[in-house]
């Protein structure tokens, strides 16, 4: 059986995959130049904000209650909802309160986990997505194939199509009328909605700040022209001091979009001033669990330190060929193939595929800004998918078992050794292992040369001396 | 005065979620403490604090295609240029800056949300700015309206000499204890298009800080 994540990437139009291939590695390069010119040191800044995240959920039992209270005494109304169908109702419910029927909506990978803006729209509530790749997911009825940027798997042409069809004027695929066109048709929606419902990039614990970073403004719009804001935030989104966002804020928009800063960063701690005219008099924030403690109670847990930057999809060698969709999840490329199968619970067996489409280079690991070590993490998950014998877990795995035989029994080991010069004389299709039988007919086998360390080995004077030692011992 | 804030809301949810934390944790031999971390870790290779911020904050405003404004004069003329005619303008700003204005310029002290792009500029008081990056910082108590510093094709942030940080750091220790805070760097922007730069998504096309 193949892996479902190659046989996607065969149906990948080439020149889609050229271009997620190209503008992930752009991406990538620049990243690393500018941490690297800009900073003396930046892997030691990565592991820094990788121990703040990962003391940060080592300690959610006190984190946890401790913003809780923060944000009731700025005035925030806090909610929590431990799965999907909670948090989507405490959206609903909020909005029921106000006699609310319309929300803009800020880009938040939470609300595509729990699939809201179906959910709300089954109870008449219309939700329109704000940021310009989520608007054109959602007029597509499409999926987003990249954490930060969710149409790297569409052309302008597609686009153009999309808009003309929904009513935003005549063909035209130049991208600047795209954009402005998406700006005319957004800006009525914002001043027209009730409610502005936004992700969480960090909350401090000690202030109660929400942190939201976006490129577009569009969080801001809908934190401008509505009267409520909404939040929603997964529990492992807490850190624990303002100082610490002068690291991570320097870390994420480098490693995401190879800029210095986003260009909007907010800080939010309640609802507005009483002097100001414009932005929301009420604001809430929805604590989502969704799996996440589930997550925690795993040896996985670092993965909960990600910061969603999306640096380990432009790196990895995987993705670039596949794209995100090929993930079959919210959270594709190398993250997604950790945090994906262990949220899914226990649909686990579904997903057990994921954490076998690597080959573990630890691209992922170097470029991540909060140094998670997903190769380890995906080895982990490789073993609990054998250990539950998803089936999915072996698919294109070559059969182990004459291998492990072999190489737990010495006496075996060394005949078979000596016994492979055969290869170097007889024809290559009597080869005794399919898989080595497929990998020969594009590539030449370098000639056998088994036993030969072993013997140099031997003959090394220090182990000579040490055997001599240990035969006296004995 | 919220009397009860204090004491948390009893729910399920809650009481699962702190619960499962609990239980994830308990089994840990031990935990990971919290670094210190100097700040001098983020600064920024070659960088230099000269007395006079605004010098480095307009070139690294620049690099972010925004507009550095020196003197009112040159708000003046950066808008008859631009033939920017009609704009909102904060009401404090514009007891300081009328005088400066031409009469072809039209100042309103007030946001009228139905007609939001009869409006070509916004002009409004920053809390502040920040040298390393080239950001301007508004926040709720010094920023007369959120939407006349972002709907406006314009936004001109006002801000003094002394209100300029020298890099994130410094911003965070001083970020007011005010509701809502925005770092601004430069106009509003996407490359969600087949990954090509276009300014002037949602917020301003043209960002720009006028020194007072």
């Amino acid at each position: 059986m193949r892996q479902p994540l190659d046989t996607f990437s065969t149906t990948l139009p080439p020149d889609k995959r050229a271009s997620v291939y190209q503008s992930t590695k752009a991406t990538h390069e620049k990243r690393t130049k500018l941490l690297f010119d800009h900073f003396a040191d930046p892997n030691r800044l990565r592991e820094l904000a990788g121990e703040i995240k990962q003391h940060t959920l080592e300690h959610l039992d006190t984190y946890l209650p401790a913003v809780e209270a923060k944000l009731q005494s700025n005035g925030v109304q806090v909610h929590w909802a431990s799965t999907a169908d909670d948090a989507n109702a405490a959206v609903l419910k909020i909005m029921r309160a106000r006699g609310a029927t319309k929300i803009v909506k800020s880009k938040t990978m939470v609300s595509e986990e729990i699939h809201l803006e179906a959910y709300l729209k089954k109870h008449g509530i219309e939700s329109l997505e704000t940021d310009l790749g989520e608007f054109i997911v959602q007029i597509d009825h499409d999926h987003p194939s990249h954490i930060v940027r969710p149409i790297i798997h569409k052309n302008r042409r597609e686009i153009a199509q999309s808009f003309e069809r929904e009513g935003l004027g005549v063909y035209n695929d130049d991208p600047q009328t795209i954009t402005r066109r998406a700006r005319a048709f957004l800006r009525e929606k914002y001043l027209a909605a009730d409610v502005g419902l936004t992700g969480g990039n960090f909350i401090s614990v000690e202030s109660g700040r929400l942190v939201l970073v976006t490129n577009e403004g569009n969080s801001r719009f809908c934190l401008a022209a509505t009267k409520c804001h909404i939040a929603l935030v997964g529990i492992e989104k807490l850190v624990p001091r303002d100082r610490d966002l002068g690291l991570l804020l320097n870390l994420l928009a480098r490693s995401a979009t190879a800029q210095q800063l986003t260009v909007y960063t907010e800080f939010i701690t309640g609802p507005k001033s009483p002097t100001q005219p414009d932005g929301p008099e009420e604001m809430h924030v929805i604590f989502v669990d969704n799996g996440r403690t589930d997550v925690l109670a795993t040896e996985c847990r670092d993965i909960l330190r990600c910061i969603r930057c999306g640096a380990c999809l432009n790196v990895c060698p995987v993705y670039r060929q596949a794209s995100g969709h090929a993930y079959r999840s919210v959270y594709p490329g190398p993250v997604g193939a950790v945090l994906s199968p262990l949220l899914a619970g226990k649909k686990f067996p579904e997903l057990a595929d994921l954490p076998k489409a690597s080959s573990l280079c630890g691209a992922c690991n170097e470029v991540c800004p909060v140094n998670i070590p997903i190769p380890d993490l995906l080895l982990r998950l490789r073993d609990k998918g054998k250990r539950e014998h998803a089936p999915l877990a072996s698919a294109a795995t070559p059969p182990m078992g004459s291998f492990a035989t072999l190489a737990t029994h010495p006496t075996v080991w060394k005949t078979a050794l000596t016994a492979g010069k055969l290869l170097n004389v007889l024809p290559t299709t009597l080869l005794p292992v399919p898989p080595l039988r497929a990998w020969e007919k594009n590539r030449t086998l370098p000639k056998w040369r088994g036993g030969e360390f072993r013997n140099w080995m031997k003959s090394r004077p220090d182990v000579r001396r040490k055997n001599a030692q240990n035969a006296q011992k004995s | 005065m919220r009397l009860f804030a204090a004491i948390p809301k009893m729910s399920s949810s809650r009481d699962q979620i702190l619960s499962r934390v609990r239980d994830a944790l308990a089994p840990l031999p031990s935990r990971t403490p919290l670094p210190e971390w100097d700040a001098s870790l983020v600064r920024l290779r070659n960088s230099t604090t000269p007395a006079d911020l605004w010098a480095p904050f307009a070139e690294r405003l620049r690099s972010v295609n925004g507009t550095p404004l020196a003197s009112p004069l040159a708000l003046i003329s950066f808008l008859t240029e631009n033939n920017l005619l009609r704009g909102y303008c904060d009401p404090a700003l514009h007891a300081s800056l009328a005088s400066h204005f031409p009469p072809t310029i039209t100042l309103s002290t007030e946001l009228d949300r139905s007609r939001i792009d009869d409006y070509q500029f916004g002009l409004t008081a920053a809390f502040g700015a920040i040298a390393e990056t080239g950001t301007i910082i508004l926040s709720d108590n010094t920023t007369s309206s959120r939407l006349g510093a972002l709907a406006p094709w314009v936004h001109i942030a006002a801000l003094r000499r002394d209100q300029i940080f020298p890099d994130i750091p410094s911003a965070i220790a001083a970020l007011p204890a005010d509701p809502n805070i925005i770092w601004v760097t430069g106009p509003s922007k996407t490359a969600d298009v087949e990954g090509i730069l276009i300014e002037g998504v949602h917020g301003p096309g043209l960002q720009a800080a006028l020194l007072l």
